[in-house]
């Protein structure tokens, strides 16, 4: 799925000399990604990893054409980076920061929507189209090219149900780590329809997990739009109520947002749903055909 | 975070949201003073622990009396409450809350809560006050009222106003009454970034004045560092000493009732191999998610808390390596089993970057109770094996 991200993407980086932004940026360099410079305060007009550094991202963004931004700048200023962003005519932001306040997060998101640009994250791995372009933190190695879109609430599961789809022989197009927070960006909802919309993508890995009520949305529309195989993977099964475990997002309170109700509802949608996650590569390879 | 009824009512006094008076107390002789402070004739004697339920648990009771008061505060404080929230074991009460008794009218239901739908504070209310609110919203949802605010715009008059209708309040000094407690309520929300405050119930008394009878709330943990106050009031006794010893080490670790220990990294993952494990027909002791940045002492941390746990009959190590090289958590392994007296089996699957040597170290380190997954369903099917003793 090139549309969203691919070769050409013109890249920025946000906290782009920090460490964690400074370790990734050079591994998504390497990937192949079009990293074209970054946004540090005060340090602007300094070159970094052989990109120039700005201070501000609408200087950034004037001077390098860059329409996506990667942001690694620290919890407490997640909120103001990507609104910061919004106004400076990105297109997308990806955040991988984990720890954001959830009230700075509404209110970023709120003002992302109104300026028109996308989010992914926060607390996510990012998004690889493969062997095109890696925004994120994913390891490359383990998205070769292929048929298989893949979106995922968990940074580990993505890693895990792109591997064994490899392993079965097959690839992947896009992979999209949408972040296990209670307000995240793109989800389910935006990416499915992305993913029937491609033409290279020819079924989807789905993985969800408890809390919220996003992949029994999902349900509607797969019935409704959906002509592409799904498999799907629920982790939190075994979870116990009431308990948050590692993502702020996944608590289950009450019947709602419980791993059976969303196996129950996407298999009523005709996906195919594995109870564990070792069993994705083989259910993609049936659902293929070979 | 969650904090205790008394704490949330101190909050409550600072933005003048009425409630019945009340002293918190630790010891029987402390209840007797705060019962006399507080005059009566009618005192509540409220357990204070980190769940719901408290009532009927036999954790809340009515004195009508100072010796009634003084036999309560004995029952209670020092007993464990077990409640539809807590585990079976069960919480110890350490602290009382005594109260002064309110009349009662009518019990309602507010709360505020964030929205992942519509990604806004939600005000939710019912004319069902005093009962659990997943039973209402199961059996009558009709009887639930529920208000999105948008943050850029606040709480306005039309937000109060269907409130105030929504509960069917007619009266024009109650309906105003109605309308500021939740305009403060929501305020309180905003500002200390709350993520849930629940009354319930909500009284009205024959006077017309809404009382917060309980109190209950909790704090996004993302924003505790701005929020010192809050932060403060962190209580953790009420949490398990496990989980606060594991998250010292930058572990996120919660027990559970079977016999498979778990050492996963990432959450999603983790909680992916108690399903595979549950699968397999086994059943996981914990969550363990060791993190991004594993190290041999995190590991042995790791393996330190789950041994903790007498039922764990075997350990099942999952890592996927990504940015987390699959070596380095092998070293890490060796390193924990010399820190560490690991006396179980433990099942190893160690994928992705640099898996290959992983094995290699684990193969020539030659440690007879550390047993070797090829793939995840593989380890998990061996640590179900280990478990029941083959």
């Amino acid at each position: 799925m090139s549309s969203l991200v691919n070769k050409d993407t013109k890249v920025i980086v946000q906290g782009f000399t920090g460490k964690e932004g400074t370790f990734h940026a050079e591994q998504c360099l390497a990937y192949g990604t079009k990293i074209v410079g970054g946004v540090t305060p005060n340090k602007g007009g300094q070159e970094h990893l052989g990109k120039p550094v700005f201070n501000t991202v609408l200087e950034a963004v004037e001077t390098t054409g860059a329409t996506v931004s990667m942001i690694f700048v620290p919890p407490a200023f997640v909120g103001d980076a990507v609104m910061e962003a919004a106004e400076a005519g990105i297109k997308l932001a990806v955040i991988i920061t984990e720890g954001a306040p959830v009230k700075d997060m509404q209110a970023a998101k709120a003002h992302a929507t109104k300026h028109g640009m996308m989010t992914i994250g926060p607390n996510c791995p990012g998004i690889i189209t493969a062997e095109e372009c890696k925004i994120g933190i994913m390891p490359g190695s383990i998205f070769k090219k292929g048929n298989v879109g893949l979106i995922s609430k968990s940074g580990t599961l993505t890693y895990e149900g792109a591997n064994q789809v490899c392993n079965e022989g097959f690839g992947i197009t896009t992979a999209v780590g949408i972040g296990g927070d209670p307000i995240i960006g793109l989800s389910y909802l935006q990416i499915l329809p992305m993913f029937e919309a491609d033409p290279e993508t020819e079924a989807i890995v789905m993985i969800g997990e408890i809390g919220g009520d996003l992949e029994i949305h999902a349900e509607k529309l797969i019935i409704e739009q959906f002509t592409k195989p799904v498999v799907a993977f629920i982790a939190g099964q075994t979870a116990p109520k009431g308990k948050t475990m590692g993502h702020a997002g996944a608590i289950v309170s009450g019947s709602a947002g419980t791993a059976k109700e969303k196996m129950e509802a996407l298999e009523a949608a005709g996906v195919k749903v594995v109870v564990s996650p070792a069993e994705i590569g083989k259910a993609i390879a049936e659902v293929l055909g070979k | 975070m969650n904090i205790h009824e008394y704490q949330a009512k101190q909050i409550f006094a600072k933005y003048n949201i009425p409630t019945p008076k009340g002293i918190m107390v630790e010891s029987v002789k402390a209840a007797v003073t705060a019962a006399e402070e507080l005059g009566g004739p009618i005192w509540v004697v409220k357990a204070q622990i980190h769940a719901g339920g408290r009532g009927l648990g036999g954790g809340v009771k009515l004195a009508k009396s100072i010796d009634e008061v003084e036999e309560l505060a004995n029952e209670i404080l020092g007993m464990t409450l077990v409640t539809h929230q807590t585990t079976a074991e069960g919480k110890l009460v350490q602290k009382l809350y005594i109260e002064d008794g309110a009349d009662i009218k009518d019990e309602l239901y507010l709360s505020v809560v964030l929205d992942r739908k519509s990604e806004m504070p939600l005000i939710m209310a019912s004319t069902e006050g005093g009962m659990d609110i997943e039973t209402v919203a199961e059996n009558t949802p009709e009887k639930i009222i529920t208000i999105p605010v948008d943050p850029a715009i606040g709480f306005q008059g039309f937000h109060g106003r269907q409130l105030a209708f929504g509960l069917g309040i007619t009266d024009k000094i109650e309906q105003k009454n109605i309308i500021k407690f939740a305009e403060k309520l929501y305020r309180l929300y905003m500002e200390n970034d709350a993520e849930m405050i629940e009354i319930n119930p909500l009284v009205k008394t024959a006077k017309g004045v809404f009382l917060a009878l309980d109190a209950k709330m909790g704090f996004d943990n993302s924003a505790l560092g701005r929020q010192p106050e809050i932060a403060a009031m962190r209580d953790i006794a009420e949490e398990d000493a496990d989980e606060v010893e594991a998250a010292k080490y930058g572990l996120s670790y919660v027990a559970l009732d079977g016999e498979i220990g778990c050492m996963v990294n990432g959450a999603g993952l983790a909680m992916g191999t108690m399903d595979t494990i549950n699968y397999m027909g086994g059943t996981p002791a914990n969550f363990l998610d060791v993190g991004g940045s594993a190290n041999a002492e995190t590991v042995a941390k790791g393996f330190e808390i789950i041994l903790k746990n007498p039922k764990v009959k075997a350990i099942f190590v999952n890592i996927f390596g990504g940015i987390v090289r699959c070596d380095r958590i092998a070293n890490g392994i060796l390193e924990a089993t010399k820190l560490t007296d690991v006396n179980v089996p433990v099942i190893v699957r160690l994928d992705g970057t640099n898996a290959p040597e992983a094995a290699e170290i684990l193969k020539n380190a030659n440690i007879p109770n550390i047993i070797v997954g090829n793939d995840r369903g593989d380890g998990a099917a061996k640590a179900v094996a280990a478990a029941k003793g083959n």
